[in-house]
């Protein structure tokens, strides 16, 4: 079993990181969304340092959100999802496999690409710290949640824009206490680690949640 | 006759037909009394006539609830029993309750404005309203964007369950961000905080909408039903006439 897993999630590497424009796509759409801000707000860094973490978060959101379409659609095209359907792997963990491999493609360039980005948007030290902590953390969480819409997307053929709108209300409380974790890292008035802890737990959480759902939803289309 | 036997959708179409002008009556009637006793019974001392919108709004705010509620039922109903009369009503709550939401979110605005001073604040409850209404209209996407009715209804069912499962998620979460609107006042430990005088007007209200709403659901859901068989005799006739 472990055997199986570990064989999706090396597939899925392989194709999201070998396609090319997989992980380099992502992070350059982030950058695009953080190029786009200042020119929207204002040049004022002193803003931009204040809105900086959200505006890093929306942009990670954002990003980790559009990679999602093609997650299952390939699979169900050329039938294989149909051949993981029928390995000793439940239908569960082969979401999970897939759900890995595309943080570890696409989520995770994204907390590396961070640091930089904050920098572009006069965060101080303690604010980028905090922000990566809960980018990486808070991605995963993002990505497995965005597991049900892409199963649905994928297997009832369906774009990109119902992934979004399916998933952003479901992400709705990773975004809350991670914003406020790196806020109250930066000025208070709680301590990082409480809203911190809850942004773990939401993650574990999403980490169940997600690969559940979205194997009922591919069951569910297969009818 | 046993709950059961309603399960049958031409006993269903049936049962309603007969219960539903009933309804329809006693809901009228009950929302004509409470909007009497609502127009009798005295101003808020500090909010005044305008707290008359309440009699509206809170029963908007519980059958935008009950509606998902009654929704997250049909979606076990769909897909532990796959029940094609669960299906129907998933269905047609869904508009309903996406209606008594916005309605909700729009006399809120409208009683906000001049007691808050503004139509929109970015409040628990008001953004957790917002929520429920995304959802409903994440629900009625996925519907519309499948062709086939019984793979679109395992579908949204999936999607309304995955939902039940974070609304708690979504209020607890907002609650912890930012709150102004009042906490609950009717239903709570130690008995309700409103006056007997508005309350019982406000409880009349709310039976009279939970009418109205039985009243769309089943003409709905009768709609619903005769659709399908609607649609099942044309792709008959349309078979039989390509021979």
């Amino acid at each position: 079993m472990t055997r199986a897993f570990l064989a999706i999630l090396r597939r899925d590497l392989a194709l999201s990181l070998g396609s090319g424009g997989g992980a380099g796509l992502g992070v350059v759409f982030f950058l695009c969304v953080i190029t786009v801000v200042p020119f929207a707000v204002g040049p004022d860094l002193a803003l931009l340092a204040r809105i900086g973490p959200a505006i890093l978060w929306i942009g990670a959101l954002l990003a980790s959100l559009i990679g999602l379409e093609r997650l299952f659609t390939a699979d169900v095209e050329d039938g294989s999802l149909d051949n993981l359907t029928l390995s000793a792997l439940p239908l569960e963990l082969v979401a999970a496999a897939k759900g890995l491999a595309h943080w570890l493609a696409t989520g995770l360039p994204l907390v590396i690409a961070a640091p930089v980005l904050a920098l572009m948007l006069n965060l101080e030290p303690a604010a980028i710290a905090a922000v990566v902590a809960t980018l990486l953390v808070g991605t995963p969480a993002v990505t497995f949640l965005g597991l049900i819409g892409a199963a649905f997307a994928g297997a009832f053929r369906r774009g990109g824009l119902l992934i979004a709108v399916l998933v952003i209300p479901l992400a709705i409380p990773v975004l809350i206490f991670a914003v406020s974790a790196t806020t109250s890292a930066v000025t208070g008035p709680v301590p990082f680690g409480t809203p911190f802890r809850v942004l773990l737990g939401l993650a574990l959480f999403s980490l169940v949640l997600g690969p559940v759902a979205a194997a009922a939803a591919l069951r569910a289309a297969r009818g | 006759m046993a709950i059961l036997d309603l399960a049958n959708p031409t006993r269903f179409l049936n049962y309603s037909g007969r219960l539903l002008p009933w309804i329809a009556v006693a809901s009228v009637l009950v929302l004509a009394i409470g909007f009497w006793l609502a127009f009798q019974a005295p101003a808020d001392y500090q909010q005044g006539e305008t707290v008359k919108i309440m009699y509206i709004h809170v029963p908007f705010a519980w059958l935008a609830m009950f509606a998902y509620t009654l929704m997250a039922a049909s979606s076990l109903g769909i897909l532990v029993w796959r029940h094609p009369l669960a299906d129907v009503a998933h269905k047609a709550a869904a508009p309903i309750g996406a209606t008594f939401a916005a309605l909700c979110l729009v006399t809120g605005a409208l009683w906000g404005r001049p007691m808050w001073g503004t139509y929109w604040v970015w409040d628990a409850r008001l953004t957790s309203m917002l929520v429920l209404l995304l959802l409903y209209l994440g629900v009625m996407a996925l519907r519309a964007a499948i062709d086939d009715p019984s793979r679109s209804g395992r579908a949204a069912a999936v999607l309304t369950l995955v939902g039940v499962i974070n609304i708690p998620i979504v209020k607890f979460s907002v609650d912890w961000w930012n709150t102004l609107h009042q906490p609950a006042s009717v239903f709570r430990m130690g008995g309700s905080t409103i006056d007997g005088s508005l309350l019982w007007p406000l409880l009349t209200c709310a039976l009279g909408f939970s009418l109205l709403f039985a009243t769309l659901h089943l003409i709905a859901m009768r709609t619903e039903i005769l659709r399908r068989r609607v649609e099942v005799l044309e792709a008959r006739a349309a078979a039989e006439a390509m021979g």
